[in-house]
């Protein structure tokens, strides 16, 4: 097992160190890391702070996905989360204070996992088809967001608030460890227990994991509820690193690099097998590609169209037909030098 | 096979068609009680003219809902509309304001719709892709290519378009529509034509019902499973004019989420989201019954706009819902 999964990350780790190596031609400083004022500064750890909030939607996406699922509604809940925390803050007359942030960030987190319950109920329970349950609240979900906010920007200044997204904790930006944390959570509870089996054997065959005693609807339900976790994380660094609520475009398409980076780490969208190290390779290609692009000068939108691109690929050599399809041209390809060969001699 | 087979005649026996009717009843019903709803609350909205404007103001959704019916009837999804809208209207304005005929315009964009929309059927059906999958990827693809024209809007000062946007065609005393509603009119038609009376329309309620029954009786699964993604293309790309005629404007965040009301009108309108069941009129209703929401919100003046995109996923769900009630639990 050990070793197909190292098979099986081997291109993503590729394509992750083949982007470096373009980003240290193109900047030779690239890989310097300095330490001011104990805390560490490079581009580097920019990838690892900027990259945090697409790992945790990512990792969250991952679960969904293997449910045979998806969860279109992040984006939704990230501007969602940032609004509700950001809204608390700028109500409240003291927001510097440690416990209104606690108290912000906790209102923030529980909507969030409400937002998660709503999306397990429908796909699981009602039995509504998860692009559909999803898809209703990532529109429905913005105009929530304009709603509490009341269609404007929330600015707010809060020191210990902008501590989660835009500070340090021990020398490193607080977002990488919060991630870390939610990843290592993650990766312990799925692959340490069974869990990790039994949502493969739901997004494998849900009819026969039921039968078979699984409680598939549980395991369906958590996974909304954890990918809604994550995305109100996310919301809340994002919010916290602008310091600001800005419900039209906080996560606007961050469901396209979660999606993004969860197939090209070997997930398969036909549900069933799923890699946590290949989405944590995933979200760091896709950011460290982001910062190339910002770095080479590209425009965000011709980002969105070469990272459109990227995923009809992966989806495509994930496809068996389009493998098949292209396999035969290949040996067809093969066999002709082959036969020539043979006349010749 | 035999089972699954058994089990789909089973079903389409329960789909009497009194059932099928069902959900078309209710769509009717809740356009009666909206609008009675409006009538009641705002004087001056039970009026001729408010009701034309229905269809002035959501030309572009029903056009969009004829092409999303016919994916939906198939089992499929389309989720790149909104997007394509999008790309007609960026594409147009920017080819405009290079001083292109308007015809040739109109003709690019509406053959690049349907372009798109049948590489996505081809993907879909020869690469065994889900439809969602294949259609969110255009959906990023075409909303990047709109950046790429043109981050900004694009104002819109050509004649025809101008002339096209202002027209009003006199239909009684002190009633109008405009050219776009005998556009939308006439797509309701040939969806309505070729769904109930043509082999193509009756193969897409096959799919629907079950591709390899459908295979099995010989009907053009294949053609037809792409022809219904290059219909939607194209449908998008034609309300992406109208919706340019609407606005004189091109924009690159214009129809986000317009995929949502498309649904939302498809599903409202009676047509299961599981495909093989529905109408292109119910369709129409949908977006009526949309269309009197977004229009008693305007009348009310304090809620804001929002509203619109809330209250069209409510009534999404709602039908949704009683989808699953009339019909019971459907393939999945």
């Amino acid at each position: 097992m050990r070793r197909l999964l190292g098979i099986r990350l081997i291109w993503p780790i590729v394509i992750l160190v083949g982007l470096l190596v373009l980003n240290v031609i193109i900047e030779p400083s690239f890989f310097t890391v300095r330490v001011q004022d104990g805390h560490l500064f490079g581009s580097l750890i920019d990838i690892l702070r900027n990259g945090s909030p697409t790992l945790l939607v990512a990792l969250g996406m991952t679960l969904v996905i293997a449910t045979r699922g998806i969860d279109l509604s992040v984006g939704a809940i990230v501007a969602i989360a940032g609004a509700v925390a950001c809204s608390i803050l700028a109500a409240s007359p003291n927001p510097g204070s440690v416990s209104t942030v606690i108290g912000a960030v906790a209102a923030a987190i529980g909507v969030a996992l409400v937002l998660g319950a709503w999306n397990g109920m429908l796909v699981a329970v009602v039995g509504v088809q998860p692009i559909v349950a999803t898809l209703i609240l990532m529109t429905a979900g913005r105009g929530v967001a304009m709603l509490i906010t009341q269609g404007q920007i929330i600015t707010v200044s809060s020191a210990p608030y902008k501590v989660i997204g835009a500070g340090y904790w021990i020398g490193l930006p607080a977002s990488i460890l919060i991630a870390a944390v939610m990843f290592a959570l993650a990766a312990v509870f799925t692959r340490k227990t069974a869990l990790g089996m039994l949502i493969e054997s739901v997004g494998v065959n849900p009819e026969a994991s039921r039968l078979a005693g699984v409680p598939v609807r549980a395991i369906v339900w958590s996974a909304y509820l954890f990918s809604a976790l994550c995305a109100g994380v996310a919301g809340i660094m994002i919010s916290s690193n602008v310091t600001a609520a800005d419900s039209n475009n906080a996560g606007l398409w961050i469901e396209l690099d979660a999606i993004l980076a969860v197939v090209i780490g070997g997930t398969s969208f036909t549900g069933g097998r799923y890699s946590l190290a290949g989405t944590l390779v995933g979200a760091f290609i896709i950011q460290t590609l982001t910062t190339t692009a910002y770095t080479i000068g590209v425009t965000p939108g011709v980002m969105l169209v070469f990272k459109a691109i990227v995923v009809a690929t992966v989806c495509l050599l994930q496809s068996p037909a389009f493998r098949a399809t292209a396999l035969r041209l290949l040996r067809s390809l093969r066999r002709k030098p082959v036969a020539e060969g043979g006349v010749a001699s | 096979m035999s089972a699954q087979t058994a089990r789909i005649r089973f079903e389409s026996l329960r789909r009497s068609p009194g059932r099928r009717h069902a959900l078309v009843y209710v769509t009717l019903s809740l356009l009666v009680v909206v609008f009675g709803i409006g009538s009641v609350s705002f004087p001056g909205f039970a009026s001729g003219q408010v009701a034309l404007n229905l269809l002035v103001d959501n030309a572009y959704l029903i056009v969009l809902a004829v092409g999303m019916t016919f994916v939906i009837l198939s089992g499929g999804l389309d989720l790149s509309v909104g997007a394509v809208v999008g790309l007609t209207t960026v594409t147009a304005a920017a080819l405009l304001r290079a001083h292109w005929d308007p015809t040739v315009v109109i003709l690019i964009v509406l053959a690049s719709g349907a372009a798109l929309g049948l590489i996505v059927g081809l993907v879909i059906h020869f690469f065994d892709i889900q439809p969602f999958v294949a259609t969110l990827i255009a959906m990023f693809f075409a909303r990047g290519l709109c950046y790429v024209i043109s981050p900004d809007s694009v104002s819109i000062s050509n004649p025809f378009f101008t002339t096209m946007a202002q027209t009003h065609i006199p239909v009684g005393p002190r009633l109008t529509i405009n050219p776009s509603v005998i556009i939308a009119l006439i797509a309701v038609a040939a969806g309505f034509v070729v769904l109930q009376y043509t082999r193509t329309g009756r193969t897409v309620y096959a799919i629907g019902n079950g591709g390899e029954s459908a295979r099995l009786m010989g009907l053009p699964v294949v053609r037809t499973r792409i022809l219904v993604y290059a219909v939607s293309g194209f449908c998008a790309a034609l309300a992406g004019v109208l919706f340019t005629f609407y606005t004189l404007s091109g924009y690159s965040l214009t129809g986000v989420g317009m995929e949502l009301d498309a649904i939302a009108a498809v599903v409202i309108g009676g047509t299961v989201l599981t495909g093989g069941s529905g109408y292109v009129l119910g369709s129409v209703l949908g977006v009526l019954v949309l269309g009197t929401v977004n229009t008693i919100i305007s009348f009310n003046g304090t809620l804001s706009s929002w509203w619109t995109k809330i209250i069209a996923g409510a009534l999404l769900l709602l039908f949704v819902l009683l989808q699953r009630l009339v019909i019971g639990r459907a393939r999945r």
